[in-house]
């Protein structure tokens, strides 16, 4: 290629000879796909800063809520007189308020620091309940699909036709529909957003699956006389998982801003006592055009969270593609 | 050629057979049926009975799923509960704005996704490569309902530049054919309506094009990146070629086709209609109105045009196949 042969250009070729070869001589010494591509992400500047939101992002929504100067529920701003929503006063930042109050008077600071902890719990209940639903579909249908024969391949083509519908319909109706099935509660926006990625999970496991039973692995369990059940089960399956865990992470990023946009729909947690950034956001809609920082908060955390699954997961979809391992 | 398509439509015949009853089954489990959502809290039972009586929603489900087939054949998709039209009428009056606002988001996707991916790949490991993926993921990773409300806020409240909502100033009188305003301005020689209608297009287009511009960016940068590393880059670079006809004939068709893919299902996305993006700009498509519809449980609606959707995206796909074979005559569809 003729690239133009810029200083940054140079430097990422000297860093791919070496990692070629740091790579051959692992090759040497027999390193699991695992442990190497955890070697690659540990080198990867985008995997360490988006692991590195993440830590902070855990460590705020697991000790925050005991460290907020204030109760999210407490009205302080209304009881003192300093936030008058009615006629647009809402102050901002203070000495005693970090980042002001929000339209109920509340201290925006702790409602911040204490939405972490809803938010995380959001988006990982909706992802393991994607995750789980998912999963199961896709294991049944590519287990039916290795085995084969006339009822497995019945099974399979029947499921994954399902899975197409529901691949074809769109998202967010999906959830909405949900959502009206359920009534709104914390429990069904889980379900709710859980349910968008049921059919990518499905289709992505059993596509692995059936990658995987080609392997000579599977060949020579096959040969030694294991049963076909058992060897779904304890050789496909684990082998699988790579992609569907890298899936999982890149879901927690969008399964966080899906709930975000079900509460902007009016389809949220109905309960305001605890906070959670996509109703917190969806909250400051009417005030937008008196104290647009309401909304910039919880939108900016939102964006930085899902910025921090997003990278680790690109990060570990590039460690552990094969057409990137040496 | 010929028999893949005649096959392939053949094929989107059972998927919507299953998909109808799927939607059907789903449907009327939601609970509080139309009667609800008509009467609120406070009807009688009487009134309710009377309602689900006039709907035929009180005879057996076989029966009620027999007789929307049936009139699914004549292309009756029935009446509309919550604004007593009917549902191909809803359909044709909204569609078209949905389609407009999806070309628009896709033609600023495409013209600023494919030129800055490539850019990304020719000059990797550079400060345009770290700027364009940084931003392609800050472009996944922001709500677009914030996006909608930020850029309204901006260059329509702020500055003025743009219009806030709708598709188009109805003090213009604009003359309606079709329903594609665009279109029918350019049809009616209205020039003044068909560059208003566009202008009501540019701030909801950017805000939908925010997911897709990002997904095309990164694509198309990943696929260059394989591209370039073919031995018959190298090849065409060594006979002497011009590097503008490397770039084109070699590097950028053969990127092209996961492009394509993307492509096609991103639009057969959008086309679904842009429930978020709608709402903050006020703007009458498909997806408001369907959201609506699950809230006023108006059952004909939801079943008409999820039938309808699901059939323009398989449509939509099947273009990118047959698209395939254009961009690289080694597919052979069959």
């Amino acid at each position: 290629m003729s690239g133009v042969a810029t200083p940054g250009r140079k430097k990422a070729e000297k860093i791919d000879r070496l990692a070629e070869l740091s790579a051959a001589h692992d090759d040497e010494r027999g390193v699991s796909l695992w442990q190497e591509a955890f070697r690659r992400l540990r080198r990867n500047p985008a995997a360490i800063t988006g692991a590195a939101i993440l830590m902070l992002f855990v460590l705020v929504a697991v000790f925050g809520p005991f460290l907020v100067p204030y109760a999210t529920t407490d009205t302080i701003g209304v009881r003192e007189g300093l936030v008058k929503s009615g006629q647009g006063i809402i102050p901002g930042s203070s000495a005693d308020h970090w980042l002001g109050f929000d339209h109920q008077g509340r201290d925006e600071f702790s409602r911040l620091v204490v939405g972490a902890r809803q938010t995380l719990l959001v988006g990982v209940v909706s992802t393991l309940v994607g995750l789980a639903v998912g999963a199961l579909i896709g294991g049944i249908a590519g287990a039916a699909a290795g085995i084969g024969g006339r009822w497995g391949r019945w099974i399979d083509t029947t499921l994954m036709r399902i899975v197409d519908m529901l691949l074809a319909l769109p998202s967010l109706l999906l959830a909405v529909s949900i959502a009206a099935l359920l009534g709104a509660s914390l429990v069904t926006v889980m379900i709710a957003v859980g349910m968008i990625s049921v059919p990518v999970f499905a289709r992505l496991l059993r596509g692995s699956m059936i990658a995987q039973a080609g392997s000579d692995y599977v060949l020579a369990a096959t040969a030694l006389g294991v049963r076909k059940s058992k060897i779904a089960l304890t050789h496909i399956v684990p082998n699988s998982l790579a992609p569907v865990i890298v899936q999982a992470t890149l879901t927690l990023a969008t399964a966080i801003i899906e709930a975000a946009a079900l509460s902007f729909l009016g389809l949220g947690n109905p309960d305001s006592a605890v906070p959670e950034w996509g109703v917190m956001l969806a909250d400051a809609q009417p005030y937008l055009g008196t104290r647009p920082a309401l909304a910039i908060y919880p939108a900016v955390a939102i964006i930085i969270t899902a910025l921090g699954f997003t990278l680790l997961g690109e990060a570990m979809r590039e460690a552990l593609d094969p057409k990137l391992r040496k | 050629m010929f028999r893949f398509i005649v096959r392939r439509l053949l094929q989107v015949i059972p998927t919507l057979f299953g998909l109808s009853i799927l939607l059907f089954i789903w449907l009327h489990r939601l609970p509080g049926g139309p009667e609800t959502a008509i009467l609120g809290e406070r009807g009688t039972p009487e009134m309710r009975a009377a309602i689900r009586r006039n709907l035929g929603l009180d005879e057996p489900i076989l029966v009620q799923y027999g007789r929307f087939m049936k009139r699914l054949i004549q292309f009756d998709l029935g009446t509309s509960t919550s604004t007593k039209r009917e549902v191909t009428t809803e359909f044709l009056q909204r569609f078209p704005g949905t389609v407009e606002l999806t070309v628009m988001a896709m033609l600023i996707a495409i013209g600023l996704g494919i030129p800055l991916g490539y850019l990304a790949a020719r000059r990797r490991g550079t400060i345009v490569d770290h700027a364009s993926v940084a931003g392609s993921l800050i472009g996944i990773c922001i709500p677009v309902f914030f996006l909608a409300y930020v850029l309204k806020a901006v260059f329509a409240e702020n500055l003025g530049w743009l219009p806030s909502a709708g598709r188009q100033d109805p003090t213009i009188g604009a003359t309606r054919i079709t329903n594609f305003f665009v279109l029918d301005g350019l049809m009616t020689r209205e020039w003044d309506a068909a560059a208003d209608a566009l202008i009501h297009l540019i701030l909801p287009g950017l805000a939908l094009a925010s997911i897709p511009l990002a997904v095309i960016v990164r694509i198309t940068r990943a696929s260059v990146l394989e591209v370039l590393g073919e031995d018959f880059v190298r090849t065409a670079e060594a006979k002497g070629l011009t590097e503008s006809v490397v770039r084109r004939r070699h590097v950028l068709r053969n990127a092209m086709l996961p492009v394509a893919t993307s492509i096609g299902l991103l639009t057969g996305q959008l086309l679904s209609g842009a429930v978020l993006t709608e709402t903050v700009f006020a703007f009458s498509g498909i997806g408001a109105f369907l959201a609506d519809a699950i809230s006023q449980r108006d059952y004909p609606v939801l079943q008409g045009f999820i039938l309808i959707i699901a059939l323009v995206y398989v449509l939509v796909n099947l273009v990118v196949d047959v698209s395939y074979t254009l961009i690289d005559p080694r597919v052979r569809v069959r």
